[in-house]
């Protein structure tokens, strides 16, 4: 027997018996670790594998469809993938960064920019490097996947405009919804989703966005999928059709291309928008990939403001077609008798200052009538009549025929104009009105400014006897509004004989644009931006070229169509304006008769420009 | 009159627990592994416990004080072993264990080490002769057990080296550790958490992540802590009665970190729910209290204490895999025994079993 084995103590079972003791309990408290997890917080820990192994992909609907009356496409959407950069592997990454540059062809600069934007996202999350891909890059992705496994292609949605920024001020464009609108939508929207952010794109969001669907998928833990679990279908977005004619668009488009203005193009008895054209403006098109921020701060601080859509927020002097607002107010509130004459050699007086025709230096209109004032838009007639008037009388059939007031078009961002008063003037400078003030109104300058569809609606509620319907470029619009604002048999018939003449009576400043065989009327406004004097002094005549209008319309009573042309320094109203507003008004009535017709420019038929007409510092020029 | 040892004095209910534990393993394993490019684990374990079958039998014929006689040659093989590994060995997930015995066999040489204290200790236990331990003892027991310890710690692999501490301190409490040396003990090891913690900046840059990651395990959800909320999530999705064989998501699609392996328990857990871990935890209990039993009809003192540190290694795999699973300790790569995939150390719990079997087929032995 071994030495160390002579120890012939008996087993210490008192300590073995502790030691099975210290087995249970050790037991006992592992069992306890499990049952809180398995049975106290099972169902937290359900939740997180649930979380785990299901990752939801949004599905992404198509926005529906803009037809324009007839059912043709103006704006749709088309799939195409955008292809991701996945940054959860930085070696991989690196090492994968070449090939990547040069098979999708993206120069280095261009990925570090996007990389640097993308710094402080999380790591997991996808960086879009190629918002378009084209078939090739697709197909580049596809073969490379085993060993490129940086790359990953994702199906979006885009939307397709017409190009050279057609119909662009109506359409508006889209964008990645806001923070705000995404806080405020209540789990409707998530970041990244696509929304309408102006033009109809945003006034009929709803019906346009269509719901998203989702596809539920099984990951392993490095997030590969394994299969499909299941599909909620997308639901598509419902088109809208719209009350343009693509016809009027083209037509008013064209006419309008390369110059700073806005047309409007409306029938006055059902209120439905046929044309609406914003010059210059943007392609919406470079919106629906990815907003550079440097075009975005470009357009935003652009002086032509290609974002305004001018017009339904170009808020402006409406000069000369205003008159029909102040001939109007003379025969309806019979406070002058309406077989008043004036005689204007140019010039008038009124309280103590001296007030100009735009005649002024070009001789004189002599003894001029109401009818005669309206043709060749004679200054001092309407001076008379404004000084004799009071402003609240203008305010009052001003405001009547829509001035001042928001027409409630169907379109994000309408402005209101402003139809001045002794009111007004006392609420927002506290002081009182200065009569010398009406006499500038009066033939719509000084304080007053107008949208084109005002000016429209302002127009053919006098033509018609002051029947307003609520404009609105959607089909079908749910019981449009319709005010009224009762004109007398006897003032629309003055008045329409006078705007009828503007065009079809010799010396009418419209009368180059009369149309054969149609009642085509309508005023012109030839309105200053700035005082003469201001002018003279900055000496930079050509910045300050004036605004031309002309709001016309046919037939001369009840019109069917009423247009509203603005050329912004286009100077006279009657050249520049109103060839634009006849294209598209003969448009109208070649296709309404079955008339095949080119559709022509005006620029080839605008005559020499004329000499600027020299005026008052206060007064305006007018044609 | 003198017996041979008897095969059917073989401890056939232990040889039953194990069994037990070890086709529940296999099963779990191809569970874990079956869809993956692991698949066929299961047979590939199967082997090892074929192995370790055969080596425990032919253990247990060899008279365990003939081991304990030539514990000083055993322990310098064990020491020159853990040398040679740290100068020749090969590094898998930055430790230098193995070292290649040849054919793809990797042999992990600290496993060796945790058999080799156990005789060493048991050697050195039964040659105290009063039942009070003296503190000239325990700094000689300290001696033995730190030197391996420490030479394993450098590999690093602070798992494997703490599993080599409770084997002395088990035993020494059964040799007669006074109350008084006990109670310092403890409140020695009470203090080496907060020094440990300090000191947290001298370690390997994967153990300070492990114990921050312990702390925080919130903080990095992709990291290392991931792999602590991922077991977590795996043990508390599978409710009561689990999800099913084979329908764990955590562990079918991979969440489980190393889920045939170190995270076993938290894949079973899953899959076959509360009920499968008390059926399992039960076992281990039934295990060690049958371990212990053992351990009270051994013939001498030095029989006992073999058994009794085979039962205090297993019971700290036991406790510490376990208790990771859970998240109550930090991860550490201590396996579960029986149950997790693993050749070195399926091969040392046989020989480990061998060495119990070998105590109880000789208790009647003159």
């Amino acid at each position: 027997m071994a030495p160390w084995l002579a120890n012939d103590q008996k087993l210490p079972h008192g300590r073995l018996v502790l030691l099975s003791y210290l087995a249970v309990g050790m037991t006992v408290i592992l069992l306890f670790g499990f049952w809180k997890l398995q049975v106290i917080q099972s169902g937290h820990f359900a939740d997180l594998a649930e979380k785990n192994r299901v990752r939801s992909i949004p599905i992404i609907a198509p926005r529906g469809t803009m037809l324009d009356r007839e059912g043709r496409v103006l704006v749709d959407s088309y799939p195409s993938f955008s292809i991701l950069l996945l940054r959860d592997d930085p070696k991989l990454l690196e090492k994968s960064l070449p090939q990547v540059l040069e098979g999708l062809d993206i120069s280095p600069d261009d990925l570090k920019e996007q990389l640097d934007n993308a710094k402080f996202e999380p790591k997991f999350q996808p960086v879009v490097i190629k918002p378009e891909a084209t078939q090739a890059d697709i197909a580049f992705v596809e073969s490379h996947r085993a060993d490129l496994p940086v790359l990953e292609l994702m199906m979006v949605q885009r939307r397709r405009y017409p190009h050279n920024g057609f119909f662009a001020s109506a359409a508006g464009y889209v964008g990645e919804v806001s923070p705000q609108q995404l806080a405020a939508s209540d789990g409707h929207y998530r970041p990244g989703d696509i929304v309408g952010k102006a033009g109809l794109e945003r006034q009929y969001n709803e019906t346009l966005e269509g719901t998203d669907g989702m596809r539920r998928v099984i990951v392993n833990s490095v997030g590969k999928m394994v299969r499909t679990l299941d599909d909620v279908e997308a639901v598509p977005g419902k088109p809208i059709q719209t009350t343009i004619d693509y016809d009027l668009q083209a037509v008013a488009e064209n006419d309008l291309a390369g110059k700073e203005g806005a047309a409007i193009a409306l029938n006055p008895r059902t209120g439905e928008v046929l044309a609406l054209v914003s010059h210059p403006t943007i392609d919406p098109n470079d919106f629906a990939v990815r907003i550079n921020p440097k075009v975005w701060a470009a357009l935003n601080t652009d002086p032509k403001t290609p974002l305004l859509d001018r017009a339904i927020q170009a808020q402006l002097a409406p000069g000369s077609v205003f008159k029909i607002v102040t001939a109007t107010a003379m025969l309806e509130s019979k406070a002058i008798p309406e077989n008043m004459t004036v005689f204007c050699p140019g010039y008038a007086t009124f309280y103590g200052r001296q007030f100009k025709c735009w005649i002024y230096g070009k001789g004189s209109h002599g003894t001029v009538d109401f009818h005669k004032a309206i043709i060749q838009s004679c200054d001092i007639f309407f001076y008379t009549v404004g000084m004799r008037l009071g402003i609240d009388k203008l305010s009052f059939y001003g405001s009547g025929l829509g001035l001042g007031k928001k027409t409630g078009i169907d379109l994000p961002g309408e402005e209101s104009g402003l139809m001045p008063s002794e009111e007004w003037v006392q609420r927002v400078y506290h002081r009182k009105w200065y009569p010398g003030e009406t006499i500038s109104v009066a033939i719509g300058q000084g304080a007053v400014i107008a949208t084109p569809v005002q000016l429209a609606r302002m127009i053919a509620g006098v033509a018609n006897g002051g029947t307003f319907v609520q404009p609105h470029l959607m089909k079908n619009y749910p019981n449009p509004i319709i005010t009224h604002f009762p004109v007398s048999d006897d003032t629309v018939q003055k008045v329409t004989d006078g705007m009828y003449g503007v065009v079809n009576e010799p010396g009418g400043t419209g009368y180059s644009s009369r149309i054969q065989n149609v009642e085509f009327s309508g005023k012109s406004g030839t309105a200053q931006i700035i005082g003469y004097d201001l002018r003279s002094r900055l000496g930079k005549e050509k910045e300050f070229k004036d605004n031309a209008w002309f709001v016309g319309y046919a037939p001369r009573r009840d019109p069917e169509i009423v247009v509203t042309v603005l050329v912004q320094g286009g100077g006279h109203g009657g050249e520049a304006s109103a060839p634009i507003v006849r294209d598209i008004v003969r448009a109208y009535y070649d296709k309404k008769n079955g008339v095949h017709n080119e559709q022509t420019t005006t620029e080839n038929r605008m005559g020499p420009e004329q000499a600027k007409p020299i005026v008052a510092a206060v007064g305006a020029t007018q044609q | 009159m003198k017996e041979g040892p008897r095969t059917h004095d073989f401890d056939w209910i232990l040889l039953a627990i194990v069994s037990a534990i070890c086709l529940m393993g296999m099963l779990e394993i191809w569970s874990a592994t079956h869809d993956s490019p692991m698949a066929g684990m299961h047979w590939r374990q199967a082997i090892w416990i074929g192995v370790g079958f055969i080596a425990m039998f032919i253990i247990s014929r060899l008279d365990y004080h003939t081991l304990l006689d030539q514990a000083p040659l055993l322990y310098l093989i064990g020491i020159v072993a853990l040398l040679v590994v740290l100068a020749i060995g090969h590094s898998r997930f930055g430790a230098r264990r193995w070292v290649s015995l040849g054919g793809g066999v990797n042999l992990q040489v600290s496993e060796i080490m945790k058999l080799v204290i156990i005789i060493v200790l048991a050697r050195f236990f039964s040659e105290v002769r009063t039942d009070r331990l003296t503190t000239a003892d325990l700094v000689k027991i300290a001696g033995i057990t730190g030197l391996p310890v420490l030479l394993v710690l450098v590999q690093p692999d602070l798992g494997t080296a703490m599993v080599l501490v409770p084997a002395a301190i088990v035993g020494a409490f059964l040799a007669g550790i006074q109350w008084k040396h006990l109670a310092v003990l403890l409140a020695f090891i009470a203090l080496m958490v907060p020094v440990g913690w300090h000191m947290r900046t001298h370690l390997k840059p994967y153990q300070q992540q492990r114990i921050e990651t312990f702390i925080h395990p919130e903080d990095n959800p992709r990291g290392a802590g991931y792999q602590i909320l991922q077991s977590e999530i795996a043990v508390g999705s599978g409710g009561f009665w689990g999800k099913g064989f084979g329908k764990g998501s955590q562990n079918q699609l991979g969440f489980v970190p190393v889920r045939y392996s170190d995270f076993i328990l938290a894949a079973m857990a899953e899959e076959l729910g509360f009920v499968g871990v008390l059926l399992v935890l039960l076992l281990y209990l039934g295990l060690l209290l049958r371990l212990i039993d053992n351990a009270q009809k051994a013939k001498d003192r030095a029989g006992m204490f073999v058994v009794m540190g085979v039962a205090a290694i297993l019971g700290f795999h036991v406790l510490v895999n376990s208790a990771m699973v859970i998240g109550y300790v930090p991860v550490t790569g201590i396996p579960l025994p029986f149950l997790s995939y693993g050749g070195s150390s399926t091969v040392f719990l046989f020989l480990a079993l061998g060495l119990v079997m070998n105590v109880r087929m000789r208790r009647f032995v003159n």
